[in-house]
């Protein structure tokens, strides 16, 4: 094997660069002679140099928060000059302007509020009784082996039926008050957190179990400082699930005798074809499914503060 | 199971054998059909500094993993003593636990961040104690786990391919922190390598493992700081690289 030196007097001969995407022409890319060394020496291509940007540079100009909402605004207006130019019709879907006086109205005259706080009820402790269930299982499961055998198997089993089909089921064991709806959101809301959170303790590095193990740390002690903060991000995974799952229980319970609550809004809405009030209603379940999401964020920011994160391209 | 040993009362040297660290008899350790450890047997005198050298897969991590009570699917008698501390080749830290509370985890009590610092301190990396692990370089992270195990003040350290991960220039410097370590508070050190030359610069006694057992036991008795050039040391590293069969003079 030999060394080969490059020609010299070439790049950087005055100190400068070698010049790359400034210059479109390179000279080395279309293999002039003058870039063949003497006696065989390669050919040497320059190189393409692309040039790195600063991430506060590439920031500048208008702001996220500014540039995304304009999508949404522009496709509203649209509908809104589609309504008033008499090319849309208002039977079918009430107008953005119209959907925003009900909405002053409903709240107004106090029914959105008090809705959105029987609904709010209903998935808060739907969620925590399903919360607190699968959460349960998961760690019986997880960590024990018998819990494993006795509990696993038959979650799984229960999980392959779709929730919404055992609402028939709900109202002969429950009846028609707030029980029945409470269940649903419970039943639904409890897989997503058992199966997350059992996949997270089995997941856990076990060489980091053994590390502990050799620093003197018991049972108890690695279930604490070891295996549910391993499980954790699994867990808020899981609760992220959750929530989607428990709006979405919400609506379906709600759509059945109801006579509280979001879901009542929109039912009697529909008795009376008022679309307007069906949009408010909608656009409440996607603010208040938004705001929750929210929530599990700023919780996975505080929780899970410890890991370096991809934080998006 | 292995049972915990005596701690020595009496301090090291004086020309008498210290009392034993690590008393291994007639070990033996299979994975299904195939033996790794066959009728191994080994003592460590308190204080000592022990090498253990041996081709990849030869099983050495296995006995290391014996003697830290990870592994008792064995059969023979393994006497370790009761205050020690492992590092990996990788530092597992917990990443959800700041340095200084993975340092102590594991003590008894509330955690002791004196105590951490201290431990810290002594490997050059107290400015660390409030980092997240995963933003520690290679190199602090395993000093953060040298902390944890010193921090312990163990009886004897078991060590396998700690430097292993880690970059020529940062494994001379935590190969030399590691030896001062041990010569200021002097745990009997099992040290699993590869490496030769990390072998004889630390040990005073270098073995080999081959086929299941310790087939070979060098005791290095060259001054220390000992250097690479120094003409005893490169006659002993030429014969342990006989003894591993890739020596110049290798028997064929
Ligand atoms: N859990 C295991 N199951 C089966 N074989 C294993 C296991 N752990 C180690 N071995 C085998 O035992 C031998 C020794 O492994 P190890 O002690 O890790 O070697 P090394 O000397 O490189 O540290 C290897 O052949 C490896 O494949
Ligand atoms: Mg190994």
């Amino acid at each position: 094997m030999t060394i080969q030196t490059f020609p010299a007097g070439k790049d950087g001969e005055n100190g400068t660069p070698p010049e790359g995407t400034e210059k479109t022409d390179s000279p080395g890319r279309s293999g002039e002679p003058g870039a063949t060394g003497a006696q065989g020496t390669p050919v040497e291509v320059a190189p393409v140099l692309t040039t790195v940007v600063p991430a506060g540079a590439r920031r500048r100009g208008v702001p996220r928060w500014v540039r995304r909402p304009v999508g949404p605004l522009c496709l509203l207006a649209a509908w809104q000059i589609a309504v008033w130019t008499g090319s849309a019709s208002t039977e079918l879907l009430a107008s953005p302007w119209t959907v925003v006086t009900t909405f002053a109205d409903l709240v107004g005259n106090g029914e959105l509020p008090k809705a959105i706080l029987v609904s709010l009820r209903r998935a808060g402790t739907g969620l925590l009784l399903g919360g607190f269930i699968g959460i349960t299982l998961a760690l019986l499961a997880g960590l024990f082996r018998l819990g494993e055998d006795l509990i696993d198997a038959a979650v799984q089993m229960i999980r392959t039926v779709p929730f919404v089909g055992l609402i028939p089921l709900f109202i002969i064991w429950f009846g028609i008050g707030e029980r029945p709806k409470t269940a649903l959101v419970a039943f639904g809301v409890a897989f997503p957190l058992y199966l997350n959170t059992y996949a997270g303790i089995r997941n856990v590095d076990a060489t980091l179990v053994e590390a502990a193990r050799t620093v003197g740390l018991g049972r108890a002690g690695l279930i604490r400082h070891v295996i549910l903060p391993g499980a954790l991000p699994n867990v808020l995974v899981g609760l992220r699930f959750s929530l989607g799952i428990a709006w979405l229980a919400l609506i379906f319970a709600e759509q059945i005798n109801a006579n509280r609550g979001l879901g009542h809004l929109m039912n009697r809405a529909q008795e009376f074809q008022r679309t307007d009030i069906i949009v408010v209603c909608l656009v409440v379940y996607a603010l208040l499914g938004l705001a929750v999401d929210a929530v599990v964020r700023l919780l996975e920011r505080l929780l899970l503060s410890w890991r370096p994160a991809f934080s998006g391209a | 199971m292995a049972t915990g040993l005596q701690r020595s009362v009496t301090a090291t040297g004086g020309g008498t054998e210290a009392p034993p660290a690590v008393v291994v008899r007639n070990l033996r350790r299979s994975f299904g059909d195939t033996t790794v450890i066959d009728d191994l047997s080994l003592s460590v005198p308190a204080g000592q500094f022990v090498t253990l050298l041996g081709r990849s897969g030869c099983g050495k991590s296995t006995l290391l993993r014996i003697l830290a009570d990870l592994d008792n699917e064995i059969s023979g008698e393994v006497r370790i003593a009761s205050r020690r501390a492992v590092a990996f080749q990788s530092p597992r830290l917990l990443p959800w636990k700041r340095v200084w509370r993975n340092v102590v985890l594991g003590l008894p009590g509330r955690p002791d961040r004196a105590r951490a610092l201290a431990a810290l301190e002594e490997v050059g990396l107290a400015h660390r104690a409030d980092a997240w692990p995963k933003t520690l370089s290679g190199g602090e992270a395993q000093r953060a786990s040298l902390a944890r195990a010193l921090v312990r003040d163990p009886e004897l350290m078991l060590l396998d391919e700690p430097f292993g991960a880690l970059d020529a220039l940062t494994r001379i410097r935590v190969q030399s922190l590691v030896e001062q370590l041990w010569q200021r508070h002097r745990p009997a050190i099992l040290l699993v390598t590869h490496d030769v030359e990390e072998a004889l610069l630390l040990a005073d006694r270098a073995l080999v493992m081959e086929d299941g057992v310790i087939s070979h036991s060098v005791d290095v008795t060259l001054p220390r700081p000992r250097s690479v050039t120094d003409p005893a040391f490169v006659e002993l590293r030429a014969e342990l690289l006989a003894r591993l069969g890739v020596g110049a003079s290798s028997p064929s």
